[in-house]
């Protein structure tokens, strides 16, 4: 029995079961807390009737939304109309299995495992621009182009930040990465990437604002000129969905920024033995990794309720003429200083 | 020359439009200025909304609401039945049909009294061109019902308003 539970298949699968219903549990406490946050503020109260102080609110929408009438357009791609909203999700939800959760555990762990991230949440535009497509909607066609426009623009800029980064660490491994940004003592909160690559951390930020489609660069749904974008004809679970998917995203790119950027699992104040872990180290380093999460799904939030959107034109205008180059830059900069040890510029790990 | 200047001139002084600063076009500062504000009101928290059915507002000094049919100090309507509410109406929702009245003061009386409460637009014209100061708005707003049929108010509920 014992060799049961200590098979690696069964141990994946635990791991795998649990962080994704962890993500799928936080996604309705996010849906709550948005719109709470927005209500406050605007200076309203916001949803507090369902549950105590309304937390039971999500539930109520998602009870709502599942007896809504599933209902396919004339004229749509019913099959590809299907297949849209589910490959929105699987994308979102797939990439969150290589980001670290805690010291030595996420779901799966690959040498590259950055390098799949990026590559496994490129795909989440075909279930955007296969909903505009399918929908037989010029609003929904339009919201899909947009989509695919702007999430293919802002990944060229996230993937240059990246790469700096990846100098630095000299791995694509984000295990190693986040150890690459561990440093003793106050000053050692300097060893994040926040501090040692600041364009880099700006540029991911703003670029994974828009590969969330968050506002202020909510274009693809931009309720006021395209009813709802992509989604316009979508209902019921399909609907819900879609919903999920955007939100599962916001959730991997704030982790993969917490993992890049903040250090991951680790604070500078606490020593942790990683040759041989402890149950409490590991649970710790989960703590503290949910925590910096939060504060970023806060000011994911924070900011959508500040912002108003973008003009497409000053979209484009940001994402080619503004941060390719600057990712750009960074990187070169990044390179020469590794090659000619400028350690005043970039402190080296070496 | 019959050419305006201010079509080619950039520099008219009236037309300037101020080149934002490097500081603006950044966004930063703007946007830091932004969320600092946001932040304020998230923190304050102090609502201009209330719960509605357990809260209420009291309606402003001249609310428009439901109407109410007047009576004098002997209990009578003050209605003389003379139709000039229903003619001044612009939704011509006041039905009025008149009968002989068994008082020596006035000729006329409502038999019939109905306002279609879901044609009136609660302009309150009526009240002004009613020459008895028989009808008037109230401030009751919530005035919910099932069916349309209950929102044709025939005289008795307008005067036991």
């Amino acid at each position: 029995m014992m060799e049961f539970f200590q098979n690696a298949y069964f141990i994946a699968a635990i791991k795998a079961i649990l962080i994704f219903a962890a993500v799928l549990q936080i996604v309705p406490a996010l849906v709550y807390f948005e719109r709470r946050i927005a209500a406050w503020i605007q200076d309203r109260i916001g949803p507090n009737r369902v549950g105590p102080v309304g937390v039971l609110q999500p539930l109520a929408d998602v009870i709502k939304l599942a007896f809504k009438e599933d209902i396919t357009p004339h004229g749509a791609d019913r099959w590809i109309y299907t297949l849209a909203p589910m490959l929105v999700y699987a994308p979102a939800i797939l990439a969150f299995t290589v980001i670290p959760v805690g010291m030595g555990l996420e779901v799966a762990r690959f040498d590259v495992g950055i390098i799949f991230l990026l590559t496994i949440s490129g795909f989440g535009v075909y279930g955007l621009a296969f909903g505009g497509w399918a929908s037989n909607n010029k609003y929904s066609l339009i919201g899909g182009l947009r989509a695919s426009a702007q999430m293919i623009s802002y990944e060229v800029a996230l993937g240059l930040a990246v790469v700096a980064v990846l100098m630095r660490a000299e791995s694509v491994d984000l295990q190693r990465i986040i150890v690459g940004q561990w440093g003793a003592g106050t000053e050692g909160i300097l060893q994040w990437n926040l501090f040692q690559q600041p364009l880099a951390a700006m540029i991911f930020l703003v670029a994974s604002f828009a590969e969330t489609n968050r506002l202020p660069f909510d274009l693809p749904e931009c309720e006021a000129e395209l009813v709802g974008g992509y989604h316009t004809e979508y209902s019921s679970l399909k609907f819900a969905t879609f919903f999920l998917g955007e939100y599962v995203a916001m959730l991997t790119m704030s982790a993969l920024m917490v993992t890049l950027f903040l250090g991951g699992w680790h604070l500078p104040w606490i020593e942790f033995n990683t040759t041989d872990p402890s149950t409490w180290g590991v649970m710790l380093s989960v703590l503290i990794f949910s925590g910096k999460l939060s504060l970023l799904l806060f000011f994911f939030i924070w900011v959508r309720w500040t912002l108003p959107r973008f003009r497409y034109d000053q979209l484009m205008h940001l994402g080619w003429k503004v941060l390719i180059p600057l990712s750009l830059a960074n990187l070169g900069l990044t390179a020469l200083a590794g090659v000619l040890e400028w350690s005043w510029l970039i402190p080296l790990p070496w | 020359m019959a050419h305006d200047a201010r079509d080619h001139d950039d520099s008219h002084p009236g037309e300037e439009h101020p080149k934002p600063s490097l500081a603006e076009r950044t966004f930063f500062l703007p946007v830091a200025k932004g969320l600092g504000n946001t932040l304020r009101h998230l923190l304050k928290r102090e609502p201009n909304t209330i719960h509605y059915p357990e809260e209420r507002r009291a309606p402003y000094p001249g609310y428009r609401g439901e109407h109410r049919l007047k009576r004098d100090e002997l209990g009578r309507e003050k209605c003389v039945a003379c139709f000039l509410c229903s003619t001044a109406c612009p939704a011509h929702c006041i039905e009025i049909v008149a009968e002989e009245a068994p008082w020596s003061d006035r000729e006329k009386r409502p038999r019939i009294f109905n306002i279609d409460m879901l044609r009136c637009i609660y302009c309150g014209m009526c009240e002004e061109a009613c020459p008895c100061d028989a009808i008037e708005l109230t401030p009751v707003f919530n005035i919910p019902s099932r069916t349309r049929e209950e929102k044709i108010y025939d005289k008795e509920r307008l005067l036991s308003n």
